[in-house]
Parts: structure tokens; sequence; C-alpha cells
């Protein structure tokens, strides 16, 4: 194990959210903020309690986990596409270290970005709603492996993407559905019938699901399953990581 | 001398079905410093890359230090330092990180004193805190072999260091070759500046068309550099050969109106003057008379012309 090249990489890419902290942490606050003022407050007062839950702190886990998710594909991404895109990929490329060490420094710094980001929501989210979190062991299990995840799946859309169209087509048509449609703002319980069953196809459906779990002990699923599919989708990223190395995919072709 | 990097028959087909490189075989002395010189396109890059790690070969086997550069990466690696042809830089990092973390990112321990000394060694000192998009051109290729120097290789891959670089620079970076080289650093460029390789390297190698066409020390290319040529342009047309030119390497050319005389460079001082006497004495004249100097770049071009 190559110690210093992970942790080089990992405090490089660190490095890179206090440079851009504006964009990095301000934007996802400010926008989460925005939804708790919005949906939390205002529309949210008027709506009734959902199984003994302000409709503010029901939503609270589900803007973590929408925050969280774009974060970490997003930071995921860019991170390995950049140095792809501007060449200086060439010295990771050269430098002594394996694959996993490198996937270690670039899947660690953004998994950590997304989990900072999300606690300082989940901080902010306290000054608007009464939050109350029943396993908090659970939440971080579940926070934690989220944001594992899908940083892996940023960065498999990194290695994959070769423009920025690419690059930015996965999370702006594909995370905002799976979230807004995975029970983020409601339960599902309140959709038809034929939706919940569509529903139950969606992924980010049971982290949010088990997440929520994790603080008000109510879930459309039930959480063991829900842990189960994160580790399933965990798997399926690594697999997908494991064969793009073997096969130096887009990256030593 | 032991050989540093050991290539046996070394393939590379690209996806798109372009053979790169067709079965090359080289071995690279300890210490030394090897010039590539080839065309756009010959492989020399693509040699480079595998060798480094970048690319992976589709046959053949490398050895650097005795260790495989697919199976023992870490070995090979450690020891091979790498300053590409593109200017490639975070633009957005300054100077002393860049560097910091290419030092880092090959497993070794910080040093700062020693980054401080390439800096300065290469005149970057001043632009340590500016960041990379502020630099010019020249100073980003600086930047690059101080990364390169950074973890402190025993092999340094230099790929078209001079490309698009001034007189100065060109002078100044030869110098840090030489240094490397008092050190012991085993040095492989690649170029199409003949006078660079003729410069600076021990060996030249000649690649093309992803063969290796020659690899030569340069003293004994310098030997067939050395060949001249003196060429008369006679005002009386002439047949044949006087006797008396019978002792020269003399041939006439043109039909008969030039004669060329061909005459080692060093070897064969003064002998000019005597040629020239003896065609007064017999009363030939000539016009205008011109030397010239096949040079490396013959040789090359026509190495390569024959493969063409």
């Amino acid at each position: 194990m190559n110690f210093e090249a992970v942790k080089s990489i990992y405090l490089f890419e660190m490095a890179r959210m206090r440079r851009t902290l504006l964009q990095s942490v301000v934007s996802p606050v400010l926008t989460t903020s925005l939804y708790f003022i919005v949906f939390g407050t205002a529309i949210g007062s008027r709506i009734e309690q959902i199984e003994g839950v302000s409709y503010g702190a029901f939503i609270t886990p589900g803007l973590i986990m929408l925050s969280l998710l774009t974060q970490c594909i997003a930071n995921g991404s860019i991170g390995i596409y950049f140095p792809k895109f501007t060449g200086t990929i060439y010295e990771i490329l050269s430098a002594p270290i394996a694959m996993s060490e490198i996937l270690l420094g670039y899947v660690g710094a953004a998994a950590s970005k997304g989990l900072i980001i999300g606690l300082i929501i989940l901080a902010t989210a306290t000054f608007f709603v009464d939050i109350s979190v029943a396993h908090p062991f659970m939440m971080l299990v579940f926070l934690v492996l989220t944001a594992i995840t899908f940083s892996l799946a940023g960065f498999i859309i990194g290695i994959w993407a070769k423009n920025f169209e690419q690059l930015n087509i996965m999370p702006m048509l594909v995370v905002p559905p799976l979230t807004f449609l995975g029970g983020s703002f409601y339960s599902i319980d309140m959709l038809p019938p034929f939706w919940q069953t569509v529903s139950h196809f969606n992924p980010v459906l049971y982290l949010v699901s088990g997440f929520r779990w994790s603080f008000y002990e109510i879930a459309d699923v039930n959480p063991v399953i829900s842990l189960g599919m994160i580790g399933l989708f965990l798997l399926l990223c690594l697999t997908l990581v494991a064969w793009i190395f073997r096969t130096g995919y887009r990256l030593r072709s | 001398m032991a050989s540093i990097v050991s290539i046996r028959n070394l393939k590379k087909t690209y996806g798109n079905g372009f053979e790169a490189l067709k079965g090359v075989d080289l071995n690279i002395e300890e210490g030394e410093i090897l010039a590539l010189l080839g065309p756009n396109g010959a492989g020399k890059t693509t040699l480079i890359s595998i060798v480094c790690g970048l690319i992976n070969p589709s046959d053949g086997q490398v050895l650097v230090g005795g260790y495989d550069v697919v199976k023992d990466f870490r070995q090979t690696r450690a020891m091979i330092g790498l300053v590409p042809q593109e200017l490639t830089t975070d633009q957005f990092e300054t100077v002393w990180n860049t560097v910091t973390f290419s030092r880092g990112v090959h497993g070794k321990k910080p040093n700062p004193a020693l980054i401080e000394q390439i800096l300065k060694d290469l005149s970057l000192w001043e632009k340590r805190d500016n960041m990379l998009r502020e630099l010019s051109g020249g100073m980003k290729r600086r930047v690059l072999i101080a990364k390169a120097l950074s973890y402190e290789p025993r092999i340094l891959f230099l790929d078209e260091p001079t490309a698009g670089v001034d007189v100065n620079l060109r002078r100044e970076m030869w110098q840090v070759v030489e240094r490397l080289r008092e050190n012991g650093v085993t040095i492989i460029l690649t170029t199409h500046y003949i006078e660079e390789a003729e410069e600076i390297a021990d060996r030249v190698g000649v690649i093309n068309g992803g063969e290796l066409l020659l690899v030569e020390a340069k003293t004994a290319l310098m030997q067939k550099l050395g060949r001249k040529e003196l060429r008369l342009e006679l005002i009386e047309p002439m047949e044949t050969l006087p006797e008396a030119l019978g002792s020269y390497s003399v041939s006439i050319a043109e039909n008969g109106s030039a004669l060329i005389y061909e005459f080692q460079g060093e070897t064969e001082q003064g002998r000019i003057a005597t040629l020239l006497g003896t065609l007064a004495a017999h009363d030939i004249e000539y016009r205008d008379l011109s030397t010239r100097q096949s040079s490396l770049e013959d040789i090359f071009v026509e190495l390569v012309g024959q493969r063409a």
C-alpha cells in the first residue's frame, strides 16, 4: 500500500474543495435552505403530519440524500475526469500506485466532501425544523455507505465521459428524477398502487427510506432491505470499477 | 555498464488497428543519454508511454532495473521520471503545490528542502506561489521537469523537451540534463531536432513507422557525419580524369562540368590545398567551389526514406 500516494491524492482533492468553497459548500447549503423555507415552512405548515412527523422534519432526510447523491456523483466524476481532460492524469498513471489506491484517493475525497456537506445540511435543518435522530449510528452507516456508493458511481462516470456534456448528463438528467420520485418529499403510500410498484425499482427509494428510518423509525420499506439494497449498489459499482481497472478501459487503452 | 532498461520485441496495436510499434528491441545503459529521433507518428511517444506505464503493450516485454513494467509496476515506476510532450498542468494549482504533489503521489515522504533546491535550479523559486495558468509556456515546461525531478528518479524520460522552447531555455535545459547525468541519472529524450541529439546524446536511436532502424553511439555517427564533399564547377568540361588526380578520391559529375572530391573532415586536413595546386598545375580552371557536410539529418532522411 502506497500510503503517501493515497494521502497526496486525497489531500489534493480536498484542497480543491477549499479553493472552491462557494461552489462546493455554500451553494448546496443555500439550495437546501430554500427547500426548507418553501416546502418545510411555507407549504409544510399547511400539510398535516406524516406518520406523526411534521412535514418539514419528514423531508429532511430526503433533502440530505438529494444533496449527498448530487455532490458525491459530481465530485467523484470531476475528480477523475478533470485530470483526464487536462492531461495531468499521465502523472497518476505513471506513478507507482495501484488502481485501487487511485480509487481510494479520489473516491475517499469525493465521499468525504459529500459527507461534510450532508452533515452541514443536517445542521442547517435544525434551524428550520425539529429533528430527532433515533438511531445515530445507523444514520451514519446509511450516510457513509451512500456516499461511498455514489462517489464510486461518479468515478465510473468520470472515466466513461469523453466530454463535459457526458459528464454533466448523469447528475442533471438522472439524479433529480430518481430523488424526487424516490420518496424524498412524500411517503410512497400516498401514490396510486401502480406508481408504488414503479417506485420499488428506484434505487433512491431505499436510500431515502432507510435513512429516514434512522431518524424517525418510519420507513417505506424495511430498513434491513434498504441496507441490503445499498450494499447491492455498492457491489455493482465495485464490480464495474474492477472491470474498468482490469481492462484499462478509457485509461490505459 | 548494465542495461537499466531492456525492451524485448515490444508491440503495440491501438484499438483502431493502428500498429504503433512493430517489435522494438532496445537496451538502455545505466547513466547514458539516449536520444530517440524520428518523425511525428514514428512511435516514440508510444514507446515511452509503455515503459512509463501509461499504456499497456500488446506484446513483448519491458524490464526496468530487472523488473517487469506491467507486473512489478511499483518497482519500475518508482525509478522512472516522465516529462511529457504536452504542457499538461493543473491550471489552478501553485507551482509549489503541484511539485509537492508529484513527490507524494510517487510515494515519497515530503522533503521541502529538496523541492526548494529543484525550484531554484530551474529558476522557478520566485514563481513558487504563482498559479500555473499565470506562467509562460517555457516556465510551464520547467514546472513539468521540476515535477519529474521531485521524486528523484533514476531514469528520466524527456518527451520532446525543447519543442517550442526558445534558444536560451533550450541551453538551460541541456545544462540541467548534464547535471542530472553527473548524478548518474539515465536520460532518454525524444526529439526531432537533430542538433539536440548531436549536442547532448551518447547514443542515438532512429525510430520510424514503429520500428527501430538503428541505435548507434554518437561518435560512430559523427564519423559518418565527418564525410565532406568539395565540389568544383569547371569552366571547361572534362570527359576523363587526368592521371594526376588519381591519388585523390575525385569523380566527375554532371557530364563533366563538375568535379566532386570526397574527404574526411578531420583526417585529411590540408589535402584540399594540394588538390587545388595539382589542378592549377594541369591548367584545370574552375569558376566556383563549395563544400558540404553530410549531416545526421541526411543519414536520418535516407534511413527513414528507405523504409517509406
